[in-house]
């Protein structure tokens, strides 16, 4: 029945959308950790690359570059380390869509 | 395409639920009283994201004696008079911006029961959970002939930042050019593990150029350098070699501070021009009055998925208080971490959800070894099930000192005092 697929479709997007909540907090949590040098939400004030705003790609890129030594580093390399790629994917998501 | 009421009722109802759950990005969440005990790196952090993190929807009073945010990270640059104590003072209008109540008053007494803080100028404050974030005090009776108030007047610490460092700084220019400054180091844990070779570093830094027959010695509880060891020494004999002198194994017997002089084991005495004994520390003395310094009477346990004492109920504890694990330094940037855990499971918790999962959380400290090099000392910690442990693979030092970091040392302090207080 019509009505069954829409009631089916909008409950999974209940779980979906509980889901991308959860995801979200933790993204949000996770990233404040680098927020202390990147600044509040990835707002730099200065001396470190601002975050806010870095496409999704390019920041799993440069971390990914930081850990296998292809963009040298002084910290970053010992810190992109300490992070699985999940978690760097997730906080990467968190940074490029703020404004 | 039409929906009967069933339908309907289902799908606006998921619609909502899908609302509030996004809304958390923005919308108020959570509601109720914060009060947060402290106003340092820990207390001004945990204020400010309880603020945001809850879309203003959680009241948050900080109480803190100074009324503007003093940083203890760069104040040995204070001392070598390479900044100023403006350079390291951030008002806190930002925090007030946010929303935060602060207090200027010093919290004398909690009730864990009744959920109230008492004030030192009279009245109190009740709340639904509380922050305590009281820092350090000392252990006065570590340094046998050493009491709080020759500390204050005469034989400095200076390791709170604040009218200590003036002072500290005012004896080193007040002495005289062939003077000895003894630094006395105390045995670990304390706030700040490389502070103290820092500390020395940056004095010896000011004697070369301006006090050039002038000593600086370190005379250490612990057997060694305890931070940045290798980094420390090879700056020590390169750039201040004959200047600065460290003995290790130095446990502090006895003061005599009418004659600045201390003593050792098997009788050693050392006279010193300025001498600066920072003494045995423990949580800051609030805790200890609230019961909350549940290890050796000295520290405070807590639950590391929430920052929750393991002592009382609804009381939060960050910090250099805390009995930090195996390889988590008391350090500022810890206890901003620290910080951030606490809010984000205080505003879960104060919206009726469950604590959130555990996050990743990172120390980056940077020492200056001179006015224009710096090293560093990193590691990522992860939440084991029990307590955050270093991440095997990350982290490290600085590869040799170097004049890059000194840029990114004060863009550390000015990042993280704007994540903190702005």
């Amino acid at each position: 029945m019509k009505y069954r697929k829409i009631a089916l479709a909008v409950s999974l997007l209940g779980f979906a959308s509980a889901a991308f909540a959860d995801n979200h907090t933790l993204a949000r949590n996770m990233a404040s950790a680098c927020n202390s040098c990147h600044g509040t939400n990835g707002h730099s004030v200065g001396g470190y690359d601002p975050l806010a705003g870095m496409p999704k790609d390019e920041m799993i890129r440069k971390v990914k570059d930081f850990r296998s030594g292809a963009k040298p580093a002084t910290v970053m390399h010992q810190l992109a380390k300490g992070y699985t790629d999940q978690q760097v994917e997730m906080i990467a998501g968190f940074y490029a869509a703020q404004k | 395409m039409t929906l009967n009421r069933r339908d309907f009722i289902k799908a606006a109802g998921a619609t909502v639920a899908f609302g509030s759950l996004y809304g958390c990005a923005g919308g108020a969440k959570g509601s109720g009283h914060v009060v947060v005990i402290g106003g340092g790196y820990g207390g001004a952090t945990v204020a400010k994201y309880i603020r945001m993190w809850s879309g203003g929807g959680i009241n948050v009073t900080m109480v803190d004696p100074t009324s503007n945010f003093i940083s203890c990270p760069i104040s040995n640059l204070v001392l070598a008079g390479e900044k100023t104590m403006a350079d390291i003072t951030t008002s806190y209008d930002g925090l007030r911006k946010h929303g935060v109540t602060v207090v200027i008053d010093s919290a004398t007494a909690i009730d864990p029961a009744k959920r109230t803080v008492t004030l030192a100028k009279g009245g109190s404050l009740s709340y639904d959970r509380l922050v305590v974030s009281p820092g350090i005090d000392f252990m006065w009776d570590s340094v046998p002939g050493l009491t709080e108030a020759v500390s204050d007047s005469k034989i400095l610490h200076a390791w709170k930042a604040g009218p200590q460092t003036v002072a500290l700084r005012k004896q080193l220019e007040d002495m005289k050019d062939g003077g000895v400054y003894a630094l006395c180091v105390p045995k670990g844990p304390y706030r700040c593990p490389p502070g103290p070779y820092e500390r020395a570093s940056m004095i010896a830094n000011y004697f070369k150029a301006h006090k050039p027959k002038s000593k600086v010695l370190v005379l250490d509880a612990n057997a060694d350098v305890t931070s940045k060891g290798g980094l420390f020494k090879k700056a020590w004999a390169d750039l201040y070699g004959g200047m600065l002198e460290f003995r290790g194994n130095h446990s502090i017997t006895k003061l005599d501070a009418a004659s600045q002089t201390v003593e050792f084991e098997f009788g050693e005495k050392v006279k010193a021009d300025v001498l600066n004994i920072i003494p045995g520390q423990k949580a800051g003395t609030i805790a200890t009055q609230a019961g909350l310094t549940n290890s050796g009477n000295r520290w405070c346990l807590v639950d590391w998925k929430t920052m929750e004492s393991t002592a009382h109920k609804n009381i939060h504890v960050l910090g250099d208080a805390t009995n930090a694990t195996a390889g988590m330094p008391k350090s500022g940037h810890m206890t901003t971490q620290h910080a951030k855990v606490a809010a984000a499971a205080i505003v879960n918790l104060m919206s009726g959800q469950a604590a959130p999962d555990p996050m990743v959380i990172a120390n980056t400290c940077y020492s200056f070894v001179s006015s224009k090099e710096v090293v560093h000392v990193a590691a990522v910690y992860a939440y084991n099930g029990k307590e955050f442990a270093p991440v095997a693979g990350s982290g490290g030092l600085s590869s040799s000192r170097n004049e890059l970091e000194a840029k990114y040392a004060m863009a550390w302090a000015k990042n993280i005092w704007a994540d903190m207080l702005l």
